[in-house]
């Protein structure tokens, strides 16, 4: 992620100041018949011909309310957080996430030893007790149901992650709690809260996918010595789902409930028609289409390639990978414009 | 840091600004906010801007804060321009907002060092910093408390701390006591009168005019976005008002029937719904004129006049409704 | 001499009904509230809760019923996959509901919109609010219920008169959820502590014989889940909806009456508590 290039600070501020001032008389004289009281004003304010002062100068002149002295002047303050602004967010970001550290830490390993037990255990007994029908590696070979829905279960945890982490938080930054217009008057600019937050989320879903991965591991679930890739695609998934929503979020001006919208009419049918449970093939042509918009089903089918080598020619993993990619720019840039609008105001 | 001595390049009268705004105007939509406002703010004096609500306080107030672009004019903070230079602009500043925007989910004194991280500075200065201005603001017992467990006076000055992380040179105060009783308004004050001391320059918006008066050095009053007066608050007084006032009751169906019959009392008279104003130099002898013809008032009050006159003078419009 | 007269006209009566300090007769006015303000907002969501349940049916009868074929449903016959796991999406759902309008919902109202507060200001008893709250979660129970039962005819899955009874059955699910909800939320402070809630229903979801019978199961796990709420509610719509029943079902009916007797008084207590102070 790029910061903006700095743009440059003027060296010589009293030229520029004077420059100005002349500018400035210039258009006053211009200015047909201005309104009187406005005349008055900008008269008597003429009459004491204020010099501009320069950064230093009152530098000089202000000094601390307490007794520590800051070590950066307000310009390296400036730069630094040009240069590294995001990252300060996202240390905010990481901070705030600590102090509910424990929901994080108990929904990382609980969801998946839940799920693990629910589908992976139950339903297989009853998934592979079934010997009409057998789940096929794409070779001929058959998949046990557990390491056929494990790649599925992990990137719906990211994707359960990157919703919680994209919805309400970002909603109450502009509008609830507006805890993003604190910031907003530091130095730090408003592209670099997507980033941060963004950078936030990532660790986060990281974090999740790699204990999910573990548990699967410890579940037997994964067969190819390629399965930990999952932890990056999965992520992947999160940050393809995440980025977009957020960009909604920030976009919403009013709660009118439109996160219970997105979790019935957009979550939910992306986590049930998505190849997760069952096969896509197994659906009508009807609602298939579902599967192919879905992050969801092109980061299980990237899982399933790594996890237990499901056969599939090259150009459709390109295009996984792709498409999530894709998502994940153009969620990032509408993101930015939103909030960079929308904190501008 | 090279201290650079002042004497030589400013003259003893002129005085220096570090905010200039010329003509500057923002528009929403086809609403013109803030509607060719032009004036300067010197070092180290307490500027403020006067206004009901939706006057074009807090619109302006975000200009010079570098976070809302001017549709158009000059504005320059320091010599630099907030919307070319958000980030440099922003570093000299410290911004209390209107509206507190603290992160409840961290503590107090979280809240200070988390903050001070955006301007780059390192926690070995944030951690002793955050303490020294937990002390300012008379909170250190607080520092482990959270956010939620503070008092709107409490909160109030954890924003003053947290804006105050930076050393900034520019204090910008959005309404800094609305919504405070008077006890946690005069803690306030003072802590505001201890950073002028310091030489750090204030502005300040407020529909207060108490306020106004205590805080401020120089004003303008601003109505629909323009620039109504200028000047120090006794300043303003004296060229708008008189030097007392009176106020009459006499009944909220009865006002607008006895207004008549008290031509002729005092300088000028306001008829407000509730009340009568007769604006005189002497109000003691205006009363004495009014029993004189007979009237009797329900309730009657000579007063100081205050900018609360200048600003009905200036607009024919109350300052607060 | 006027002076006592004065004191006695100005004494107020003492309520003589029971439960004069909860209850003050006046359920509807917080039903009514309740109505209005989800009749002005949110059309949308109101749909969206019956459409959930419908797609779980959908998904998971049509595309996981076609590699798990038939299951041994009540009384020993070998039914579809999708007649199978029908009533328990309607428990669930039943549960769902009540558990979200009776916890966050009432969770936002009590700690940021203070509408409980303002209620309990009026001559309304801390009893009247939570009927009155949870009678309005049971309205929209009955609704969903309704239309889910009418999905599932269209579907085909109905295949015994009984199971019309899965709608009233719904509703004494969701009222038993709703009352303990209610409960449990007013004892919470934070949102942390409201994720705790999900802590408890996922797996109490994904376990309670919703997708697979519960034989799949070691015997105390067993026991276990037959001690919760959910595999009670599975059980009884899942019988109903066959048409089949065991002496059992009385045993589910009467867990559930006991929920909501204890739900309300809890609750009833705790806002008293939380208010009346």
């Amino acid at each position: 992620m790029t910061e903006q290039q700095p743009s440059q600070v003027p060296g010589g501020q009293e030229a520029e100041a004077a420059s100005r001032a002349s500018a400035e008389s210039a258009a006053a004289g211009k200015t047909p018949a201005p309104e009187p009281d406005a005349a008055a004003a900008a008269g008597s304010v003429e009459a004491r011909v204020p010099a501009q002062l320069t950064l230093r100068e009152v530098d000089a002149l202000t000094r601390p309310v307490t007794g520590l002295r800051s070590p950066l002047s307000p310009l390296q303050s400036a730069e630094r957080a040009r240069n590294f602004g995001s990252f300060y967010y996202m240390e905010h970001w990481l901070r705030q996430l600590r102090g509910y550290g424990w929901t994080v830490l108990m929904t990382a390993v609980g969801t998946p030893l839940v799920y693990l037990f629910a589908m992976g255990v139950g339903l297989a007994t009853l998934v592979d007790a079934n010997t009409n029908v057998s789940l096929d590696a794409g070779n001929g070979q058959a998949v046990p149901y557990l390491v056929f829905v494990a790649p599925a279960l992990l990137a719906t945890a990211a994707i359960m992650v990157a919703s919680e982490e994209n919805t309400y938080s970002v909603i109450s930054g502009f509008k609830w709690r507006k805890t993003y217009y604190g910031p907003n008057a530091s130095p730090l600019q408003s592209q670099q809260l997507v980033n941060g937050h963004s950078m936030g989320v990532l660790a986060r879903l990281l974090l999740t996918t790699g204990l999910y991965f573990l548990c699967l591991v410890l579940f037997g679930a994964v067969v190819e010595p390629t399965g930990w890739v999952m932890i990056f695609t999965a992520a992947l998934a999160g940050m393809s789902f995440g980025l977009p929503l957020m960009a909604y979020s920030a976009s919403i001006e009013e709660d009118r409930g439109q996160f219970a919208l997105v979790q019935r009419f957009i979550v939910m049918p992306l986590f049930l028609f998505s190849g997760t449970f069952f096969p896509l093939d197994a659906m009508p042509l009807l609602v298939r289409w579902i599967g192919w918009i879905s992050p969801l089903w092109h980061s299980t089918e990237l899982g399933r390639v790594l996890s237990y080598g499901y056969a599939e020619p090259v150009w459709p993993t390109v295009l996984h990978v792709a498409y999530l990619a894709v998502l994940c720019v153009v969620g990032w840039i509408f993101a930015r414009r939103v909030y960079i609008r929308r904190l501008g105001k | 840091m090279p201290q650079t001595s002042l004497s030589h390049r400013l003259p003893q009268q002129a005085p220096a600004a570090v905010i200039t705004a010329r003509n500057v105007v923002k528009t929403y939509g086809d609403f013109n906010a803030v509607d060719g406002i032009s004036f300067d703010v010197q070092q180290g004096e307490s500027f403020g801007l006067l206004g009901p609500n939706g006057a074009g306080k807090s619109t302006t107030m975000r200009m010079i804060g570098g976070v809302s672009q001017r549709t158009s004019g000059e504005l320059s903070i320091m010599g630099l321009d907030p919307d070319q230079h958000g980030p440099e602009v922003r570093a000299h500043l410290g911004v209390v907002p209107q509206q507190d925007n603290l992160d409840e989910e961290l503590k107090v004194r979280d809240n200070l060092i988390v903050y001070g991280r955006y301007f780059g500075l390192p926690y070995s200065y944030l951690r002793p910093k955050a303490d020294e201005l937990l002390e300012f603001a008379q909170l250190t017992d607080k520092a482990k408390a959270k956010v939620d467990a503070l008092s709107g006076g409490m909160k109030r000055r954890l924003t003053i701390a947290r804006s105050l992380m930076n050393d900034p040179k520019v204090l910008l105060l959005d309404e800094p006591t609305t919504g405070l009783d008077p006890q946690a308004r005069h803690i306030l004050w003072d802590r505001l009168f201890r950073l002028k001391e310091a030489g750090v320059t204030l502005i300040l918006t407020t529909h207060y005019m108490d306020e106004a008066e205590q805080l401020c050095d120089r004003l303008i009053v601003v109505d629909k976005g323009k620039i109504m007066a200028e000047g120090s608050p006794s300043a303003l007084i004296r060229e708008h008002s008189t030097r007392e006032v009176l106020e009459l009751r006499f009944g909220s169906e009865r006002n607008t029937t006895v207004a008549p019959e008290l031509g002729g009392i005092g300088e000028r008279l306001e008829t407000l719904p509730d009340r009568i104003l007769i604006y005189a130099d002497d109000g003691e002898a205006a009363l004495e004129q009014v029993s004189n013809r007979g009237l009797r008032p329900i309730t009657s009050l000579v007063r100081r006049s205050s900018l609360e006159d200048v600003f009905l003078r200036l607009t024919g419009r109350s300052l607060i409704d | 001499m006027s002076q006592h007269i004065v004191s006695q006209q100005l004494r107020l009566e003492p309520s003589r009904r029971p439960l004069g300090s909860l209850y003050a007769g006046n359920v509807r006015a917080v039903f009514s509230r309740g109505v209005k303000a989800t009749w002005g907002t949110n059309w949308a969501i109101m749909v969206s809760g019956f459409v959930e349940p419908v797609l779980y049916l959908v998904a998971m009868g049509i595309g996981l019923g076609s590699l798990i074929g038939t299951v041994t449903g009540p009384g020993g016959a070998e039914i579809g996959y999708a007649n199978y796991i029908a009533p328990a999406l309607l428990a669930v759902s039943a549960m769902n509901g009540a558990v979200y309008d009776s916890t966050w919902n009432v969770f936002f109202k009590l700690h940021f919109a203070k509408l409980y507060e303002g209620m309990l200001y009026t001559s309304l008893g801390p009893l009247d609010v939570a009927l009155g709250e949870i009678l309005l979660a049971l309205l929209r129970g009955a609704l969903y219920a309704t239309g889910f039962t009418a999905v599932m005819g269209a579907m085909g899955l109905i295949t015994s008169p009984w199971a019309l009874l899965m709608i009233p059955a719904a509703v004494v699910v969701a009222f038993g959820f709703a009352s303990f909800g209610m409960a449990i939320t007013s004892y919470m402070k934070t949102f942390q502590q409201m994720d705790w809630i999900n802590f408890i229903m996922l797996p109490m979801f994904l376990f309670s014989a919703t997708f697979y019978p519960l034989s799949v199961y070691p015997e105390p796990i067993q026991w276990l889940i037959q001690a919760l709420p959910l595999w009670h509610g599975v059980e009884m719509l899942r019988q109903l909806s066959a048409g089949i029943f065991t002496g059992a079902i009385l045993v589910h009916l009467l867990y559930f009456l006991v929920m909501i007797v204890l739900g309300l008084i809890l609750s009833t207590g705790r806002l008293r508590k939380l208010f009346l102070n």
